[in-house]
């Protein structure tokens, strides 16, 4: 069992995701540059940052480099693959998932903690969840502003790929809780597999109570559990 | 031949334009009347092809694999 944090030009997330799973969950991980072989991996985390300088888009250089046709192949194999911030810019700009992230709303940097309603706990990533659970994470970016137009929201509702939406104390869906204008309140989504997940929050950032919350652990827990399940 | 391609890439109509909104808002404090604003994306490319439609067809491409997100993005080319 080992895992692989795939560092590109500008990834800052990288060192507290291998933290996270090497020192905390003490699951192998090694931090694989880009030019370097996924080759073997039970599963892959694509890191929080600003690969190459959010140029063009915000991921859409590193969406088309040579390791994403690696990373979609173990994808379809059924390894569990989670882009964190940058790392869902990534895998949206790549075509892994659905939609796109857009400019915040109110165009600036957001930094700040937010509520997020689990809505799918039957994924790769949530099975340490219970369903409605509210959980706290930080939100750190300038383009998390998740879009998908009416057809694809109706498919992903349908197929159950929200996994998580931003939602005040109550866990109720309100604008005031949306940090950035996501559609339908949107923080992170899985593929049709349930093993591709890409979200806006920072789990690493939330897994220590020293952190302020541990809640993002479960994230990587149940990760390392689906992937020992082969 | 050597061709010169100006690639416009903006968001697709009605889509949400913060950079335009805040643009126009400050015209209007300005004093002028402006109905609208909106940001685009411009990018000048130079490129051999051997005439302007296969010039046009390769920009497309480019256009269509990374330079504009299909599902945010319009993008317009225009070639010399």
């Amino acid at each position: 069992m080992k895992f692989a944090v795939i560092r590109f030009g500008g990834s800052n997330c990288d060192s507290d995701v291998h933290h996270i799973l090497n020192d905390l969950l003490g699951v192998p991980t090694d931090l694989v540059w880009y030019k370097d072989s996924i080759e073997g991996y039970d599963g892959v985390v694509i890191p929080g940052g600003f690969s190459y300088g959010d140029y063009l888009r915000a991921g859409a250089i590193a969406a088309r480099t040579p390791i994403m046709s690696s990373v979609r192949r173990l994808a379809d194999s059924g390894k569990p693959v989670i882009g964190i911030c940058n790392g869902f810019q990534i895998l949206a700009e790549s075509g892994l998932l659905p939609g796109a992230l857009r400019t915040n709303e109110y165009p600036k940097f957001c930094c700040k903690w937010v509520n997020l309603r689990v809505e799918n706990t039957d994924t790769a990533f949530t099975s340490g969840f219970k369903e409605g659970e509210i959980v706290r994470m930080p939100v750190a970016h300038k383009e998390g502003n998740f879009f998908a137009d009416d057809a694809a929201l109706q498919d992903m509702n349908s197929h159950h790929q929200i996994v998580f939406r931003y939602v005040d104390p109550d866990g109720n869906v309100a604008d005031y809780a949306n940090p950035n204008g996501s559609v339908e309140n949107i923080a992170g989504i899985v593929n049709g597999s349930g093993n591709v997940l890409g979200m806006m929050p920072h789990p690493e950032r939330a897994s220590e109570s020293i952190l302020g919350s541990d809640d993002g652990r479960r994230i990587f827990e149940s990760m390392v559990e689906y992937a020992e399940q082969g | 031949m050597r061709y010169c391609a100006e690639i416009t890439i903006q968001l697709k109509q009605g889509m949400l334009d913060p950079e335009g909104e805040t643009i126009q808002r400050a015209l209007t404090h300005l004093g002028y009347a402006v109905k609208s604003a909106h940001a685009a994306k411009r990018l000048l490319i130079e490129l051999e092809a051997d005439d302007s439609d296969d010039a046009t067809g390769m920009v497309d491409e480019m256009c269509r694999k990374m330079l504009a997100n299909p599902v945010i993005h319009n993008y317009s080319i225009v070639i010399r």
